[in-house]
């Protein structure tokens, strides 16, 4: 299984700003019923949309303005509580490709990372500086690189950084470890039969 | 060199270092439900793969099971769909699977500690995030997504980064009508809600030693909303005491061999832990939250957080933010508020202490008019056992609705759900916007007592008055 190599991410931008964002408001559970991840993509954010909407106002996902975009700009702690997968498949199915935040709850990085969602972060006045600039012009082409650990706008630069382990997994196109793990069938085996609870016979 | 439990457990499952630099973790336990599992078995289906070590996992529903009208096929054509799913994968692939008719069936997290599954030493997975929960055995129990929980089908392994530990001691002994709940309320409130990013929360001290296995779990439960992926308590006679006679705890020689090597699990004196923190036990109030994160608490004798006196921007938005969503006056006191709905449940507080505390003090008392009050046992064991001690009775003669098991209103992916802006007493774990299934639905996080307070008097109440508690 051949996976994409991601080096970059290059297209519009998007702020949903706030810290603590968690993944019940990301997607609300009720979206959660069903057998599949398929049409998660319009759950995204569904609440927030709708009370901001009800107060006369438009949230970004549903400003015309931005979109396209393939990139999402949020605060600290961005993905935290519930672990469901459901939170980044929303975000990709939308058609965002990459998140710039300060920083991520565990659960969710991971997730996405899996997913070939790449999670970068940023200094919060990095971000603020960008999500001015997409203020000011929704069209701004913004590029994510991984390999050279920046996003560029406009003519600026600001450093990302990003757990060495998920970045060389995107970039080395390992980001879905399955193939790796499966390779790895001998050893757990092992590993198995070293632990008295699993070597033991089930009752 | 000493070691710490979290040291000994992962070196025990570490299979191999890969290529990004991750442990290759074999998972020694593998609990799923139907909210997480069906799309991984269809990944494992898309890939061709089978089951790699079908008797190591364990499944039941909880989610989106009704708590009251039971029979099937449920009024909910979704929920009964991821019902049969799950069924139908279970059956495929030889997994163990505790239905609604075993009279085994719960929370995931009530049914493997009931079952004797959950046990010290061990790795657990699950596709939800409170299975901290399992921790409490002295067990390294991880919250998942779904390509994981395919990665555990098809591997029985996970590829993880290595965490961190820190210690949480907390010291003396807590006040009387102060519980579990509030020392997990408070440890979140001191450290944050991401103070634990990149940690795994080891507890202990003089209130742990002392605690049951049960107000174990209730702490590790919410080490998540602390932002830990994983808390533990290290194994001792509680725990063993606990396991012994479980339906699938060892036996015999087998036993007694076990509990060595559990207790070798436990860290050990002196070892190394990358942070410790200590708190009294004494300085834990009865705490409730008031805003829209499990860290927004505050005592039950205190006023609601001002953002005109929070100093830093950050703190002002937040509680700004807050306020406005839960619609509550800065600098009022949270006693008092009038509340619309009574929870009694949920993988934090929904097991037989749980209910037994509450009804000991219940006995006499009536729900106030216009609150909706509900008591949803974790498990079908649970509730049978509250059943067999006449609690069910009690709460029921109170004015509760004295419901069966699952997760209900905690996530309200079932018909249990807030209406409108209702604000819910909740012995849960999150008060997230929109969390318990009404977009504007408003949650109180506090321990079991003092949502039987709420009930009784109508609004945020201290339990120690309404049960005059001194126990």
């Amino acid at each position: 299984m051949a996976l994409a190599k991601i080096t970059s991410i290059t297209g519009r931008g998007l702020t949903v700003p706030g810290n603590d964002i968690d993944t019940d408001r990301i997607i609300p559970a009720r979206f959660l019923k069903a057998v599949t991840f398929d049409g998660l993509g319009e759950g995204l954010f569904f609440d927030a949309r709708k009370a901001i909407a009800d107060a006369g106002r438009i949230h970004p996902l549903d400003d015309s303005r931005f979109h396209g975009a393939k990139i999402l700009l949020s605060g600290a702690n961005f993905g935290c509580g519930s672990s469901r997968e459901h939170a980044p498949q929303a975000i990709q199915k939308f058609g965002f490709r990459a998140v710039i935040a300060e920083s991520y709850a565990e659960i969710f990085f991971g997730n996405s990372t899996t997913m070939g969602l790449a999670c970068v972060s940023a200094d919060r006045a990095d971000i603020a500086r960008l999500a001015a600039a997409i203020e000011a012009d929704p069209y701004l082409e913004i590029t994510v690189d991984l390999v050279g650990r920046e996003v560029r706008f406009g003519g600026q630069r600001i450093p990302l950084t990003m757990r060495d382990s998920a970045r060389d997994a995107l970039v080395h196109g390992r980001w879905d470890s399955i193939g790796e793990l499966l390779d790895g069938r001998e050893a757990v085996a092992a590993t198995a039969a070293r632990l008295p609870y699993l070597a033991a016979p089930q009752k | 060199m000493p070691q710490s439990l979290f040291q000994k457990v992962w070196q025990a499952h570490s299979v191999g270092q890969l290529a990004s630099g991750q442990t290759q973790l074999l998972i020694g336990t593998h609990l799923i439900h139907e909210v997480t599992s069906p799309q991984a078995f269809g990944m494992l289906r898309d890939l061709g793969l089978k089951v790699a070590m079908p008797h190591r996992t364990f499944a039941t529903v909880d989610h989106i099971v009704p708590t009251d009208q039971r029979s099937e096929p449920f009024s909910d054509p979704l929920a009964d769909a991821m019902i049969k799913e799950l069924r139908k994968n279970c059956a495929a692939h030889g997994i163990t699977y505790f239905d609604l008719a075993s009279g085994r069936q719960g929370i995931v997290h009530m049914v493997g500690p009931e079952q004797g599954i959950t046990q010290p030493g061990t790795t657990i997975a699950c596709g939800d995030s409170h299975t901290s929960t399992h921790g409490a055995f002295g067990a390294i129990a991880l919250g998942i997504g779904t390509s994981q929980v395919r990665d555990v089908l098809a591997t029985q392994t996970i590829a993880l980064g290595p965490l961190k530990v820190r210690r949480i001691n907390v010291e003396g002994r807590l006040r009387p009508g102060v519980y579990a709940k509030d020392v997990i309320l408070h440890i979140i409130r001191t450290l944050g809600v991401n103070g634990g990013t990149g940690f795994a929360y080891e507890y202990g001290g003089e209130v742990f030693d002392r605690f049951s296995m049960e107000e174990r779990m209730t702490v590790c439960n919410m080490s998540i909303e602390g932002g830990a992926r994983v808390g533990y308590v290290n194994p001792d006679e509680t725990t063993f005491t606990y396991l012994k006679g479980r339906p699938y705890s060892p036996t015999g020689a087998a036993w007694d061999e076990a509990v060595v090597r559990w207790r070798a699990t436990a860290s050990d004196a002196g070892c190394h832990y990358d942070d410790v923190v200590t708190l009294q036990g004494a300085d834990i109030p009865p705490t409730v939250t008031w805003g829209i994160n499990p860290g927004q608490g505050i005592a039950i004798t205190e006023t609601i957080p001002d953002p005109a006196k929070a100093t830093a921007a950050d703190e002002k938005a937040s509680i700004v933010e807050a306020l406005a969503y839960m619609k509550l006056t800065a600098g009022a006191p949270i006693k008092g508020t009038k509340i619309d709905v009574a929870f009694l449940g949920s993988c934090t507080n929904a097991r037989l202490s749980d209910f037994k505390e509450v009804a000991k003090y219940l006995k006499g008392h009536r729900v106030a008019p216009g609150v909706k009050a509900i008591a949803v046992p974790g498990s079908q064991m649970v509730g049978r056992l509250c059943a067999e001690l006449g609690i069910d009775r009690v709460f029921r003669d109170a004015g509760f609705e004295w419901r069966e098991a699952g997760c209900s209103m905690c996530l309200a992916m079932n018909p249990d759900k807030l209406v409108g802006d209702q604000l819910c007493a909740s012995s849960s774990n999150r008060n997230f916007k929109g969390r318990q299934g009404s977009p504007t639905g408003r949650t109180l996080l506090m321990s079991p007592l003092m949502v039987a307070a709420a009930a009784v008097a109508g609004g945020v109440a201290d339990a120690r008055e309404i049960f005059g508690v001194n126990n």
